[in-house]
């Protein structure tokens, strides 16, 4: 179903004048099987149609639900919103006048327990990725998928890829096999950082761990509520196993996380480790001081208050004006008013971070 | 700088800590390795009582997995939210250039110093401390902590 | 213990101290049958939530009664180093320990109907400052009801005490004849920090490391109570329910509020049952202790939390005394409050909804 109510998307606002901008996060979709089919071995090829595997669906978008998809943003030949060219071109690209847009496809490996298919089926996506996205449009970047299930194969796709210029991000699901900082998945951050790539972390994965800390929650609503707190415990695991003291070139941008959680986190966070640094003596500045080097986040969904003015505040008690990256989320349908895009009431210099120079000190443009 | 005879020095075995007060203020004497070091006895963040806190080490480490545990028993972890302190200085740990407690000096002083008639003393600086003078003056050979204020 | 003078602060209504289980201390509140149970197979819940605390007991090293007993264990010391000291019109129980969450269910509601005749026994009768949370077996409801109503008209008990890392989300339809006899006895239901005996991760990537990351994490377990509370319908169901989140932190709360809005505004027709904004529900039915209180590193944020809360009228302040993350009532807000909010915060508020007087 999608909501009937008179839509009014905004695109880029009339007061940006002709700043620059980058969109940090615009999702790709693969839809069926059959798309990733000429860049698969014939064994894989052979192997999923045998068996009937037709679409990898993780369910993190239901396809009804008025959050999932933009009207208008599922071509008319079929196939689900995200992805025809043509109509990110123009829904995205020039209606919002963006320099680049970097592309975040949600394909779920994480739900494949076979190592080596999981293996398959990233390099497929990032092939037909490199061949159908970033060779005919130039504004396009695009973020290595990777089965993070396997951080020796994950780093090994790569280092496969790092030369091609378009790459300029590696993914990681947020609701992982194990927390993110965890020394298991450092062979990935060690072949990030050695590309100059930086590390994103997206709104999806199937590890099978419930995504609450209390467990399997009844709503959608709830778990798509509930990822902010799945993005936390990811925050707080990076910077306790010490990923940015073995890592200190790593960036890592929390795509679609919301952020207006992050400053009551960094201060329970900064709180507790004046007391308990002795258990992670690795951790030698408080903990704020060490996300906001590395960490920055999408500005969609922008959770925003009733009052603009709350927003404003809860972005100046970041602390840091390097941490936001603007983001349409495209397709997903995350705003419908200019307030819902971006506050009114940022300094300029602020917005125009955020707008785009957050992004080109951030990624290898 | 007023002075004040503390303790005696057999009182304070090495690793052994007391706790005293001296004008009103709690202050915890420490004695590391047969030195013996005086901080205020509360932390600068709630004002948990600082010196009855777990004496310890520092664990450091340049990379995670390497443990480097230095200086053990010169750091006192406040009892309340374990925030660390260096005795021999009062400075925190994890904030040393802001957060820190006071730290007083102290010297060790042999009876014969001491003994003679509290107008020496008084000219000498001191006051009198919370060790009345049967102490120090029936004990010929006794070592006394001054904290000086 | 630091005898700081407590100038001309006004009383102080504290939400959160714990009195502890010493050994034995059960015995004469258990049949027979039980006692053996516990010798034989003693607690038994999930093994894995291993974090070694910031000290032993997760206590102050300076709250060890000289009585050998536990922290929290001995009422005489507590008199004297908390209730007396930091002039506490009323002191607010929560029993935590495992009688609520054990995996046999009837040793589980044996053990909590113990916890409260010991608690009327040695704590309410002795001392007209406390008040206390009845334990429940809150893993299964119907087990849980028989302690409410057993308790809930002893007046010493203000509220029905549950701790946030359940089994599931709290606000499922499992638990929910607890907040039907909550409602019906007019207690309040207090969701505390800890737990994790039913083996959930405290994280949506499974178990983190270290004791740092359970801790800080535990903020999150509450959040997803509150999504759940809101999403299913309880206060809809529930309209005399009111739910306070002790030791979770609040400063994460109007962030949630504004998520939750905005999502639910896209997402409404699957929750119809939603008659209004979630925050509309948060701001009625939901209350919050304040330790172990945000510092922020400009301590005026610490305001804007709460006018970005909507006011501080469901703030209580708690001290959670004897543990190590305690919160001192003349410390903890490195703000000065406006003298309404104080009062409110520190005493007002927690007077109302328990019914103090
Ligand atoms: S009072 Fe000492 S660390 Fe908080």
């Amino acid at each position: 179903m999608v909501d009937t109510r008179e839509t009014t998307y905004p695109g880029r606002l009339p007061r940006w004048g002709n700043a620059d901008l980058v969109d940090c996060d615009v999702q790709v979709a693969v839809g069926s099987v059959d798309v990733l089919a000429p860049y698969l071995d014939q064994r894989w090829r052979d192997y999923l149609s045998e068996s009937g595997v037709r679409a990898i669906d993780p369910h993190q978008y239901p396809k009804g639900a008025p959050i999932s998809a933009l009207p208008g943003s599922a071509p008319a030949t079929g196939g689900p919103p995200g992805s025809d060219l043509g109509l990110l071109r123009a829904q995205v690209l020039d209606r919002w006048q963006a320099r680049y847009a970097v592309l975040n496809c949600g394909f779920e490996i994480s739900a494949i327990h076979n190592d080596d298919w999981a293996l398959a089926m990233a390099r497929a996506v990032n092939d037909w990725q490199a061949a159908e996205w970033l060779a005919p449009e130039p504004r396009l970047r695009a973020s290595i998928v990777i089965p993070a299930q396997n951080p020796e194969l994950a780093a090994a796709e790569i280092d496969r890829l790092a030369e091609h210029p378009g790459f300029v991000q590696v993914l990681l699901p947020v609701r992982a096999e194990a927390p993110l900082g965890k020394r298991r998945y450092w062979p990935i951050y060690a072949a990030a950082e050695r590309h100059g790539l930086a590390v994103g972390i997206y709104a999806g994965g199937a590890s099978g761990n419930p995504p609450t800390p209390v467990g399997w929650p009844s709503y959608y609503l709830e778990d798509y509520v509930c990822l902010s707190q799945a993005f936390q415990a990811q925050v707080v695991s990076l910077v306790s196993e010490g990923v940015f003291t073995k890592f200190p070139a790593l960036r890592v941008v929390l795509i679609e996380s919301g952020f207006t959680w992050l400053p009551a986190l960094m201060w329970r966070f900064d709180k507790n480790w004046k007391g308990l640094r002795r258990e992670v003596p690795w951790v030698d500045r408080p903990p704020s001081e060490i996300i906001r080097h590395h960490l920055r986040l999408t500005t969609q969904p922008l959770d925003e208050p009733g009052e603009p003015r709350q927003l404003i505040e809860t972005i100046e008690q970041l602390g840091c004006d390097e941490m936001l990256l603007f983001a349409t989320d495209f397709p997903h349908w995350q705003f419908d008013t200019e307030e819902g895009v971006l506050p009114s009431g940022l300094r300029p210099e602020v917005e125009h971070r955020i707008l785009a120079t957050n992004a080109l000190e951030t990624y290898r443009f | 700088m007023p002075k004040y005879v503390v303790a005696t020095v057999d009182e304070i075995p090495p690793g052994q800590r007391k706790i005293i007060t001296v004008e009103r203020r709690s202050i915890g004497l420490f004695n590391v390795n047969g030195d013996f070091y005086a901080i205020r006895n509360q932390c600068p963040h709630e004002g948990g009582p600082l010196c009855e806190g777990v004496l310890s080490g520092l664990v450091r480490s340049e990379m995670p997995g390497e443990y480097e545990y230095v200086r053990r028993g010169e750091i006192v972890r406040c009892p309340w939210h374990q925030w660390e302190f260096d005795v021999r200085t009062g400075q925190s740990w994890f904030d040393p250039a802001k957060t820190r407690v006071r730290a007083y000096e102290t010297t060790v002083e042999t009876t014969t110093s001491l003994a003679t008639s509290d107008a020496d003393l008084v000219d000498a600086g001191y006051t009198k401390g919370p060790y009345e003078a049967e102490t120090y003056r029936v004990e010929v050979d006794q070592q006394y902590i001054v904290l000086h204020l | 213990m630091v005898a700081t003078a407590r100038k001309n602060r006004g009383p102080v209504v504290d939400c959160d101290i714990h009195n502890a289980v010493w050994p034995g201390a059960l015995d004469p509140y258990l049949a027979k049958r039980w006692r053996r149970h516990g010798q034989l197979f003693g607690s038994r819940t999930h093994p894995g939530s291993l974090y070694p605390k910031g000290s032993p007991a997760a206590a102050r090293h300076d709250a060890w009664p000289p009585s050998g007993r536990p922290p929290g264990g001995d009422l005489e010391f507590m008199r004297k180093q908390h209730l007396d000291p930091e002039g506490i019109e009323y002191g607010i129980l929560n029993c935590l320990g495992p009688a609520g969450t054990q995996l046999n269910a009837e040793y589980s509601s044996a053990l909590c109907r113990a916890v409260n005749e010991w608690q009327i026994a040695e704590w309410l009768e002795k001392e007209p400052r406390l008040r206390a949370g009845v334990a429940v077996p809150y893993e299964d409801a119907e087990l849980a009801v028989k302690e409410i109503d057993r308790f809930a008209d002893h007046p010493g008990f203000v509220q029905v005490l549950l701790i946030v890392r359940t089994a599931e989300p709290l606000g499922r339809r499992k638990y929910w004849k607890i907040y039907e006899a909550a409602e019906r006895n007019n207690l309040p239901v207090g969701i505390h920090f800890g737990g994790g005996a039913r083996g959930v991760p405290i994280t949506a990537s499974g178990w983190p490391s270290y004791y740092i990351e359970d801790h800080t994490d535990m903020a999150q377990a509450f959040q997803a109570h509150v999504v759940s509370l809101v999403c299913e319908g309880v206060f809809e169901r529930f309209p005399g329910l009111r739910v306070v989140l002790i030791e979770g932190g609040f400063a994460w709360l109007p962030s949630l509020m504004w998520r939750l809005d905005k999502h639910w505004k896209r997402l409404k027709e699957e929750v119809p049952h939603l008659k209004r904004r979630p925050s509309d529900y948060i701001r009625e039915h939901m209350w919050v202790t304040t330790q172990p209180i945000e510092e922020p590193h400009n301590p005026r944020h610490l305001l804007q939390v709460l006018d970005h809360l909507g006011g501080s009228d469901r703030v209580m302040f708690s001290t959670d005394y004897p543990h190590w993350d305690y919160d001192d009532p003349d410390r903890a807000f490195r703000v000065r409050l406006p003298e309404e909010d104080r009062r409110r915060i520190f005493a007002g508020n927690a007077k109302a909804l328990y019914g103090l007087r």
